[in-house]
């Protein structure tokens, strides 16, 4: 199953809507890349509302994505991780440390919008 | 309830098997979460350890009351040292090797055997609170 | 406890042959005189078994109105369950009668308090029946006595039972209350920790927590832990999960309230305390948390 990416101003939304395999995910990887150096993007959100499961390798496919994006200067959000999810997710140890995180779609937008307003960025949470 | 698991696409079938019978037995949303994750972990293992393997879903009784039973079985090569597999921050994929340390915590029993060329199977349950 | 237990044995069997008694005057024979006695007299031992009780100055939560209406219950149960010799009825009228006076702080010496005295009123009133009679009296009371016993311990563990159940449901109860999460202004959120933290109220915490973040949309979490007095390295390793799965949300979490204790548990189970939020006191986590969510800080209103 494809992740569809919107392009929204300088941004990129990537709104996972289902349970992805691996290989959706690297497919995801490589997208949001191409993209991103396509249209010079700021920043990057990734939606993962709808992900039920977020197991070592979905964690580490998303570090990935942050850390390679974050070579072009550009930010990655992950949003909408479900409380249960998170629950699970630090069991197992993942914390996407050093990637910024967001309730949903609307706080990760106004995380990026108020980076880059400010220029120099304000620190997110 | 087995399943046979030879690709990533098993592991997302087998993960939402083991949910549904998480809430069909009972247990919470998070604790469905739990399992699925740990089933998630498990399967991705046998795919990339070993290629092909089958996990079994089971719902069991124990003193305290109900439980689900998660086993894990491959013919792979197997783990040598199975203590080092087990501590965290080790995997002999190169990974970030939390598999069997965080599959451990995400459930309340967990039993391993494993040695080279035996394969492996790993099995673990989860009790109703 | 081995004593009672040889009274008993014994008292099941006919008591006659030893004593070179006629066969007829068993133990069941005795206890439905000791019976007729009691409901004869009925009136008169009831009212002085209430006598005792407030002198003796148990179940003071009730009025001598209630005592004495409770105690009629009592006798009469327990005089049917020396006729009977079953005890169901008395164990489902004593978790009854538990059920209505632990809410009034009733306490498990007072229920075995008021048992042992109608004890101790019966056999007192068995003396002074059968005083002239030393042999008879003393069979009546080897036969009463087991059953007596019988009935005591059936009250008082009815009553234990029931009161631990109580014990276990407001248990459940504090466990709820005792992790509030506190919505102090938009988008923040405290969650003020007391007491004696075990992994399985840890576990809820954390679980509240989150879905209170998500539910209010906090940004900012402040965690007070002054009132945690001790903290093992398993639960400790729960706190720093817990802010954790809080960043992964999308909020912030202040902990406020570490004691120097609880600092070096958390340095000895690994945690960078450089990467944790910590600050002083509650009052100034909630400062800083304003500034974070860009409040201008002042006194909370």
């Amino acid at each position: 199953m494809q992740v569809p990416i919107l392009k929204q101003g300088p941004f990129l939304i990537a709104t996972i809507q289902a349970a992805l395999t691996d290989a959706d995910l690297e497919q995801l990887r490589s997208a949001l890349l191409e993209r991103v150096v396509r249209f010079r993007s700021l920043g990057v959100i990734v939606d993962v509302t709808a992900m039920d499961v977020m197991d070592s390798y979905a964690s580490r496919i998303l570090l990935q994505i942050s850390h390679m994006i974050r070579l072009r200067g550009t930010e990655t959000v992950i949003v909408g991780i479900q409380p249960e999810v998170a629950f699970a997710m630090v069991q197992l140890g993942l914390t996407l440390e050093d990637v910024p995180t967001a309730l949903d779609l609307e706080e990760g937008l106004a995380h990026l919008q108020q980076k880059f307003a400010t220029g120099s960025g304000a620190p997110g949470p | 309830m087995d399943i046979r698991v030879t690709s990533d696409k098993d592991v997302v079938h087998a993960r939402q098997q083991g949910r549904a019978l998480a809430i069909e037995l009972g247990f919470s949303a998070s604790d469905a979460t739990l399992i699925a994750t740990a089933i998630s972990e498990l399967t991705r293992n046998i795919v990339t350890y070993a290629g092909s393997g089958v996990v079994s879903l089971r719902r069991v009784t124990g003193p305290t009351g109900l439980g689900l039973t998660i086993e894990a079985v491959d013919q792979g090569p197997g783990i040598a040292d199975i203590d080092r597999a087990l501590r965290d921050g080790y995997s002999s994929s190169g990974g970030l090797g939390l598999g069997l340390p965080g599959v451990r915590r995400l459930m309340d029993d967990f039993r391993i055997e494993s040695g080279p060329g035996r394969g492996t199977s790993v099995t673990v349950t989860k009790w109703h609170r | 406890m081995a004593k009672d237990k040889q009274e008993s044995r014994e008292a099941t069997q006919p008591v006659g042959d030893a004593a070179g008694l006629p066969r007829s005057d068993t133990t069941a024979a005795l206890l439905r005189e000791l019976v007729a006695h009691l409901r004869q007299n009925r009136n008169l031992l009831r009212e002085e078994w209430v006598v005792r009780i407030v002198e003796a100055r148990l179940l003071t939560a009730m009025t001598r109105e209630e005592i004495f209406a409770e105690a009629t219950s009592v006798y009469d149960s327990y005089v049917e369950a020396l006729e009977t010799g079953t005890f169901e009825a008395l164990q489902a009228y004593a978790r009854n009668l538990s059920e209505r006076i632990i809410p009034r702080g009733v306490e498990t010496h007072e229920v075995v308090g008021i048992v042992l005295l109608l004890r101790d009123v019966l056999a007192r009133s068995l003396f002074a029946k059968y005083q002239a009679d030393f042999e008879k009296l003393n069979r009546i009371l080897d036969a009463y006595e087991p059953a007596a016993n019988r009935i005591a311990n059936t009250v008082a563990v009815g009553f234990v039972q029931e009161r631990e159940r109580v014990i276990r449901q407001q248990q459940e109860a504090i466990r709820e209350l005792s992790t509030p999460v506190l919505q102090v202004r938009e988008r923040l959120l405290i969650l003020p920790i007391i007491g004696v933290i075990d992994p399985q109220r840890a576990r809820q915490l954390t679980e509240q927590l989150l879905r209170g973040i998500r539910t209010n949309r906090a940004k900012v979490v402040v965690i007070d832990i002054t009132g945690v007095a001790a903290m093992d390295a398993t639960v400790a390793n729960h706190l720093v999960q817990t802010v954790e799965a809080s960043r992964l949300l999308g909020a912030t979490v202040i902990v406020t309230g570490l004691s120097p204790e609880i600092a070096q548990t958390l340095v000895t189970i690994g945690v960078d305390l450089g990467k944790m939020n910590t600050v002083g006191d509650l009052q100034g986590g909630i400062e800083q948390a304003e500034r974070l969510l860009g409040y201008k800080v002042g006194p909370l209103g």
